[in-house]
């Protein structure tokens, strides 16, 4: 089964988020685990104000839970600073965001090569890594077009090719299709899985569209801050062609 | 590189909102352009005045009667001669006279190394033909010409017999000859020159000619043909022509070298007090070049203080506009910020790149501050007659201050956007 395909690079353990408003208390996450493997793509579906975003966001390191454990490529993140954290999303976390969230100064060259900044590589290094990931992405001819001058689809290829360019060992996507028409979506979405496919990365969407979801190997289903139901579509296909 | 590309970044940020970014820089602008425009004015003069003082010996002491301050309270040091001629007319008994002046001399023979004596004849128009040159006749003795010097280009300078004699010759100008004689100087020499001062005619014989030389802190509005140049003359004869008695209203003392001249100056007043004391509306003061700078200086700090303050208020208003600017921005890019957080852009480099931003704006202001304080400055040194020298001190200082400026008011705001959540960030509308 799935532990025996290879290391777990996510593992979940009894996760809690409780946001306090007023005196209330918004039980965002109530108790999760699961475990996430190498190379895997899953998708997060549930209804809108499930949990969502609240587990994506902390799987990232970008929000601390109230309660569990968070193991990310064998990190504890509960236990790490703001710093460490920062470190760690730079080097091993891509981020892929709904709203695209360009920025609408630079090209989408520039736009690419902005996390390798962080990393503190010089400019020509940079610039020439973000040109080899924007090939990648099918945008050789809009690499010095800014974000307004750009389709939502090229935009979120951008995006995307942003996600790709520190070669992180885990993508996060919240909600990547979310501002897109089907077909873009579509065409998004098989982007996404064939570039995480050649390059071995492990990609984690969150979608409401189950459709879009049967694009991931495992598909997680939450509510009310809780997994209800894991599905292996890999499975489903052995099962579809057994009979 | 890193504050590089920060530069960079923070230029960009810049040129794409030209208009706003101008507007807050203005008080930058205005407060950094009038501090170095008086700084220009003030270094203008004071190296002209440091020139000045070369040429004209700063251990020259001038000596003077000044008015009494009575009901009227008489300007200070440096306007003192013009006030004191204010109010009542000086009478003939009030004047320093041949006898107190020669008692002086005897008196401080050791300090004194000559007395200069000059007499104005008055302004008029030398003619020949329908030719004129405007002249203004000075009587001088030995002594004035020693402390100023005369560069003679033809003939000879007034000699001790001249003086002696009284004899009316006159050594005259370049210019002059240039309109009377067609500058030929060797026809002027043993010429007649003609002479009008209101109405009454005066004939001298030309024995020298003198090269002209602007004032440095004249400022005249005449056309060059219609410049007015001194013509010389010995003091003896224009006492005689002025039908004047033997007195002085002022005159200069040249220093042997190694006086003190702030003590011989109260030496001076004080052995004038005898004579003085009796007299009402009189006094003798006496005043030197260092004393006119150093009041010159006073009056220039206390104009640079109000300016310093306007400045100031400027200066601090433009730093809040800054920081207002700053603060829209970063509301404005709260996306941006929420981005770079979640794709590793640290706490510190957030701050950074808004700092730089301030610095940016500030420096940028500065730089226009410091272009438009030394035009103005020029401007009006040149309005009073002064050569134009801007002052590196007071450019370096504000390029500074621009820089300093834009970090004490841009650490708030950039500390603030360091400080977001990024979740909160990026869900930000
Ligand atoms: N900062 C917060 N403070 C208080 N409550 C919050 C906060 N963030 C999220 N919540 C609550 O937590 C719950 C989960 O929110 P979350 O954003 O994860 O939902 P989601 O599944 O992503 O929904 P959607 O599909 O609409 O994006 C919601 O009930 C929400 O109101
Ligand atoms: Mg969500």
């Amino acid at each position: 089964m799935a532990e025996e395909k290879g290391k777990a690079v996510i593992q979940v353990k009894d996760l809690y988020k409780i946001y306090r408003v007023g005196d209330s208390k918004v039980r965002a996450l109530n108790g999760v685990d699961f475990s996430i493997y190498k190379g895997e793509f899953c998708a997060i579906v549930g209804t809108s104000g499930s949990g969502k975003s609240t587990l994506l966001n902390m799987l990232a390191g970008l929000e601390k839970p109230t309660k569990g454990e968070i193991i990310i490529a064998g990190e504890h993140m509960e236990t790490k600073n703001e710093n460490q954290l920062v470190k760690f999303r730079r080097e091993h976390i891509g981020f892929i965001f709904q709203s695209f969230n360009l920025l609408g100064t630079m090209n989408a060259l520039e736009n690419v090569a902005l996390p390798l900044t962080f990393q503190g590589m010089d400019k020509e290094t940079r610039l020439a890594r973000a040109d080899k990931v924007l090939n990648l992405v099918n945008l050789k001819k809009h690499k010095k077009h800014k974000p307004n001058q750009m389709s939502g689809g090229q935009q979120q290829r951008v995006g995307v090719a942003r996600a790709l360019v520190v070669n992180p060992e885990i993508i996060f996507a919240d909600e990547p299709t979310g501002n897109l028409d089907s077909n873009t979506s579509e065409e998004v979405m098989n982007l996404m899985k064939r570039v995480v496919r050649e390059q071995n990365q492990t990609l984690v969407m969150v979608t409401h569209d189950n459709h879009l979801a049967s694009f991931a190997d495992r598909i997680f289903h939450i509510k009310d801050g809780k997994i209800i139901k894991i599905e292996d579509t890999r499975e489903n296909l052995k099962e579809q062609v057994n009979e | 590189m890193l504050i590089i590309e920060n530069l960079i970044m923070a230029f960009s940020s810049l040129l794409s909102n030209k208009m706003r970014a101008l507007l807050t820089m203005l008080g930058i602008i205005i407060g950094i352009a009038s501090v170095i425009a008086i700084m220009t004015v003030g270094n203008s003069i004071s190296m002209s005045v440091a020139a000045n003082m070369e040429s004209m010996g700063a251990n020259n002491i001038t000596v003077g009667l000044q008015q009494k301050s009575t009901e009227e309270q008489v300007s200070e040091s440096g306007a003192r001669f013009e006030g004191g001629t204010r109010g009542r007319t000086i009478r003939e008994e009030d004047l320093i006279t041949e006898e107190m002046l020669e008692e002086l001399a005897v008196a401080y023979q050791q300090q004194i190394a000559g007395i200069s004596l000059s007499v104005s004849s008055g302004n008029g128009t030398a003619e020949k033909g329908k030719l004129y040159a405007n002249v203004s006749v000075t009587g001088g003795n030995e002594g004035y010409f020693q402390l100023n010097e005369l560069t003679i280009n033809a003939g000879r300078g007034l000699t001790e017999t001249d003086q002696e004699k009284g004899g009316k010759v006159a050594v005259v100008s370049d210019k002059l000859v240039e309109n009377l004689y067609e500058g030929n100087a060797q026809s002027a020499i043993g010429a007649m020159v003609e002479v009008s001062i209101n109405n009454r005619y005066y004939t001298y014989t030309i024995v020298g000619v003198y090269e002209y030389q602007a004032e440095a802190a004249s400022f005249s509005t005449d056309s060059e043909e219609d410049i007015t140049t001194q013509l010389y003359i010995p003091l003896k004869a224009a006492q005689a022509q002025n039908h004047s008695a033997k007195g002085y209203e002022q005159f200069t003392v040249a220093t042997e070298s190694g006086v003190d001249t702030e003590a011989f100056m109260e030496q001076l007043e004080h052995f004038f007090d005898r004579y003085y004391r009796k007299n009402q509306d009189y006094q003798i003061s006496a005043f030197s070049m260092e004393t006119m700078l150093s009041s010159m200086t006073d009056m220039l700090s206390t104009i640079s203080l109000a300016i310093a303050v306007i400045a100031g208020i400027s200066l601090l208003v433009g730093g809040i506009g800054v920081m207002n600017i700053m603060l829209v921005s970063i509301t404005e890019r709260t996306r941006e910020i929420g981005t770079r957080k979640a794709l590793g852009a640290t706490n510190g480099s957030i701050r950074l790149q808004f700092i730089m931003e301030a610095v940016v704006i500030c420096l940028s202001g500065g730089f226009m501050g410091i272009l438009s304080g030394i035009g103005i400055g020029a401007v009006l040194a040149g309005v009073m007659g002064y050569e134009a020298k801007a002052s590196m001190a007071g450019i370096l200082a504000a390029v500074s201050f621009s820089v300093v400026l834009g970090i004490f008011f841009g650490y708030y705001p950039a500390e603030k956007a360091a400080r977001m959540n990024p979740i909160e960030a990026l869900r930000y509308e």
